[in-house]
């Protein structure tokens, strides 16, 4: 396999709702950033890739607009995946893999305020048994939650720990939407919004988007001083009906670090994409991780989470760590689909 | 909805080849056999979602509000988009200057359509055609009325035509149509880069 | 420069029409899946991850439907991967299958094509009113009408170019099993006095709204030679590419766009070929309006700038021409929008390997696969050949 490295990186401020701007006018300033910062000219990517959904936008064929962001004119080698961010990037890694692209632009955003998010996420199940029924991702995140529970996998304690320690994590975060939290005692006494999650188990509605640029080998060294190398990277599903499933653990997690190479070496930092508090325990125990390995110093989803954006966001926060020299090693986290039925996980290295 | 009383579907011929479906014992399922098959499964949903125009579709709405077009000029090329849509598609940059339009423009081409594709159409055949607004570097697609269907052609010159003034609103509905403005034809070589 | 060789040891389709009422949805992509599997004489066991392209979710109402198909392909345990790039989309699901086997990640990839738009209306699922969007009066047709007149005024093409090759494509469906539309009784006549919808695009020149999957069994160069070794010959893949140029730049030149041109120029210098028109034995290019016909044979360079109707009136385009264009009947025979470009990319290869049936070209050695989508801005092509590359 040929060395691949994140070598720049840009994200929106997130917010609750991107009211001014369109899906191509958030972006754009995203990818401009990231394109400077990269050191590659604007028209000199060898492949670019993007990802998105037209159901979390409300119309067909969204992501044709947001093209008008990476000037593909002259026309560029270009795809498009309907899935997070953290997928368009493992397409570009593939195309780099094949030789035929040495850099690689890749982008992501969602717009979640047009519609009512839990309601459009129910439209991703099964449409014979679960969809007429319209569970809402709260809902279908609260039945997993109850049965980690019910396992000893975690508790409502453990899980008003983690909101707690996310959201105040964020305030170091200049991109982050929720910044502060009461005390998990306080949190504790809230309503339950599905029992048995609060509000505070769940991450925030976010519109915003993501950039990177990956290069590979010694165009990468050349673009940047401490690249963020992609040692080992692999994505996996899980079945779709929650009655087939343990929902307690993940299976898809497991597989994918194990072929990631995740305890081929000591990890620092883990960024996970955790949409409730409880997927952070199912996910460090499918992973492996130490007790010592700081989860989401970036605040996590749980702190920002703007859909198609936030798991690649994850590579983000790992590798502007290594570019900064602060960490080595780090594992990065994505996940597609309801009650992480989607995973895919990557290695990240600094050199040296 | 479970909807068991459509009519049979028309058998599928399926052709002759390599496939064959997996051996499934169906035996629990024996008594179903005398049932009436399950054809489709109907299940409505409804979303309601908000748009956001954006800055540039909000500029250039709130002028047609007040019956003027305006587009915005790419900073690299100089080329005037309508409608604009913030970022210019060459340059991968922001457009940030507006651009007073005209209100007349020029046929580039454009088709007849013989069926009623708006749901309301006045006439069949009606006119459907690209249309280069005058100041501006790319055609929009525009109703052509008031002059028969086999006249048209490209290089023909139009006016807009619209809703009352009492009428207007933020919207592309406030032109109901365009047609022609008595000015002589544009040469056709003149229309080539907008196509 | 890719490091292994890809091949295609497997192709399966479902017989295509306007309401597959029989299957349900994964039930529509086992069909596809279970021929291919069957063709490549192996079992979902033996697949390393699957590649799923389709056009908007809107067309069945689901949010990435694949999610819910896990069970149903055997994917438990396995990377799922969905591409969505507007009407040219299983091409580009293809082209990112063949990557993951051409980079070394995985040695056998099932990737599937598949649209069931008999779920819900196609003109709604394609165009909702945006309020403030501008509103295009005449539907998918009347976007593309203004660009085929315009090429006819700038070639001087005879009118009835159109007619001939709706009248090739729809007899050539004939003779494939698989196609939608077998119109047994169409003639010139028919074709040309069927209701004028879009002037110059006439009814008969229009591609149908159809159901239907297909699925494509891509191995290495081991499975390559395993599958050459017992007599099923594969198709081995010689270029991949794939091009996007924005949907509304001034000055871009729609009736035969750059984006086009630079995706034929990049698959064709991979594949080692210099003259498409001998080089190519068989193309299936992406035709969903009957005079993209012409348009693409310049476009892809197989013919001079204002020639390519010559092609088709001198019957070169036909399946006894010496540069066959559709056999399959192409788009305007069948269009599950999701599962198009796939089709016209398995079909080249059903071609190279002998194994098109009726609609076989005899010695066709070297094929291209075509399909575009968007605003005719996206582009997908392959090329395949008999030979290894």
């Amino acid at each position: 396999m040929r060395d691949v490295a994140i070598i720049a990186t840009a994200q929106t401020k997130h917010v609750r709702a991107a009211t001014a701007t369109n899906e191509v006018e958030m972006i754009q300033p995203v990818i401009q950033e990231v394109i400077e910062r990269s050191g590659v000219d604007r028209h000199g990517f060898d492949f670019t890739c993007s990802g998105s959904s037209d159901y979390l936008a409300g119309q067909p064929f969204s992501f044709v607009m947001t093209l008008d962001a990476v000037a593909a004119w002259p026309p560029i080698s270009e795809s498009h995946v309907e899935m997070d961010g953290a997928w368009a990037l493992y397409e570009a890694w593939v195309k780099i893999q094949t030789g035929h692209a040495d850099t690689a632009l890749v982008y992501s955003y969602g717009k979640s305020s047009p519609g009512d998010l839990p309601r459009v996420l129910s439209r991703m199940t099964d449409p014979y048994y679960e969809a007429p029924l319209w569970p809402s991702s709260v809902d279908i995140a609260a039945l997993q939650a109850r049965a980690a529970i019910q396992a000893g996998v975690t508790s409502e304690q453990a899980m008003a720990d983690i909101a707690y320690r996310s959201r105040t994590s964020a305030a170091a975060n200049p991109f982050a939407q929720l910044t502060s939290s009461a005390q998990p005692s306080a949190l504790m006494d809230e309503e339950y919004l599905a029992d048995p999650l609060r509000r505070h188990d769940c991450a925030p509605i976010t519109d915003g988007g993501v950039a990177i640029v990956l290069a590979a080998g010694d165009k990468a060294r050349s673009l940047c001083s401490r690249p963020a190398w992609i040692r080992g990277i692999d994505h996996r599903a899980d079945g779709h009906h929650l009655n087939f499933r343990d929902l307690t653990t993940s299976p898809s997690v497991s597989i994918a670090a194990e072929k990631a190479g995740v305890a081929n070496g000591p990890i620092e930092i883990a960024e996970l994409h955790t949409c409730f508090t409880h997927h952070e325990p199912i996910l460090r125990s499918a992973l492996g991780l130490g007790d010592d390995v700081e989860v989401n110093p970036s605040g996590g989803p749980l702190a920002a989470n703007p859909m198609m954006a936030a798991g690649l966001i994850r590579m983000v926060e790992v590798a502007n760590r290594i570019h900064s020299g602060e960490v080595s090693r780090g594992v990065a986290h994505a996940t597609g689909g309801h009650a992480l039925q989607h995973n895919l996980i990557a290695v990240l290295e600094g050199e040296g | 909805m479970t909807d068991t009383t459509s009519s049979q579907p028309a058998p599928i011929e399926i052709p002759e080849g390599v496939w064959s479906q997996p051996a499934v014992n169906m035996s629990a399922v024996a008594d179903l056999e005398s049932v009436e098959a399950v054809r489709s499964v109907r299940a409505f949903a409804s979303m309601t979602y908000d748009y956001t125009p954006g800055l540039a579709t909000t500029r250039f709405l709130r002028a047609i509000k007040e019956k003027r077009l305006v587009g915005e000029r790419c900073s690299e090329t100089g080329k005037v988009y309508i409608p604009p849509r913030g970022v210019s598609p060459v340059s991968g940059l922001p457009t940030t200057e507006q651009v007073e339009l005209g209100l007349d423009g020029t046929v580039v081409s454009f088709c007849v359509v013989n069926l009623d594709f708006t749901g309301n159409a006045q006439e069949i055949p009606y006119v459907s055609a690209l249309i280069l607004v005058d100041g501006s570097d790319i055609p929009i697609y525009g109703l052509v009325r008031e002059i028969p269907y086999n006249e048209v052609q490209p290089g023909l010159r139009l006016k807009s035509v619209w809703v009352e003034d009492s009428e207007l609103t933020t919207s592309f509905e406030n032109i109901k149509w365009w047609a022609p403005n008595g000015e002589p034809d544009v040469p056709a070589s003149d229309l080539a880069d907008y196509i | 420069m890719g490091a292994e060789r890809v091949a295609v040891v497997g192709v399966g389709q479902t017989k295509y029409t306007a309401v597959r009422g029989d299957v349900s949805l994964p039930g529509l992509l086992r069909e596809a899946t279970f021929r291919a599997l069957e063709d490549a004489q192996m079992t979902l066991a033996d697949i390393d991850a699957i590649v799923i392209g389709k056009a908007p979710d809107f067309f069945e109402g689901i949010m990435v439907p694949e999610y819910s198909f896990v069970e149903a392909l055997g994917a438990v345990g396995k990377p799922i991967f969905r591409v969505h790039t507007a009407g040219s989309v299983s091409g580009s699901t293809a082209i990112v299958a063949s990557g993951l086997i051409e980079s070394g990640v995985h040695e056998r990839v099932l990737t599937i094509g598949w649209e069931m738009q008999s779920c819900s209306e196609a003109m709604w699922a394609l165009s909702f009113n945006m309020p403030f969007q501008q509103q295009l009066v005449a539907g998918a047709g009347g976007y593309f009408a203004p660009y085929i007149r315009q090429y006819i005024a700038r070639s001087n093409a005879p009118d009835d170019t159109g007619v001939l090759v709706a009248l090739k494509d729809r007899q050539n469906a004939l003779k494939n099993p698989y196609a939608h539309l077998h119109e047994h009784d169409i003639s010139y006549e028919s074709v040309k006095e069927s209701l004028m919808l879009w002037d110059p695009i006439r009814y008969s020149e229009t591609c149908p709204s159809s159901d239907g999957a297909i699925a494509l069994v891509l191995t290495n160069e081991a499975g390559g030679d395993a599958a050459a070794a017992e007599g099923r010959p594969p198709a081995w893949v010689h270029g991949t590419s794939f091009r996007s140029e924005p949907a509304m730049a001034a000055g871009r030149d729609q009736v035969s766009p750059q984006a086009g041109k630079d995706c034929a120029a990049d698959v064709f210098r991979q594949a080692g070929i210099t003259n498409p028109r001998e080089q190519i034995d068989v193309v299936e290019m992406y035709v969903p309006f009957s005079w993209y016909e012409p348009m693409w044979l310049e476009n892809l360079g197989f013919a001079e700038e204002g020639t390519g109707w010559q092609l088709t009136h001198d019957g070169v385009t036909a399946m006894d021409g010496d540069l066959p264009v559709n056999c399959s009947g192409g788009v305007l025979s069948t269009n599950p929008i999701g599962a198009s470009g796939m089709i016209r990319f398995g079909e080249a290869a059903l071609q190279v390997r002998g194994m098109a049936g009726e609609h076989q070209i005899d010695g066709a050695r070297t094929a291209l696969g075509h399909a575009y989508g968007g605003a005719a801005q996206f582009y997908a092509m392959w090329v395949v050949g008999a030979d290894k590359p």
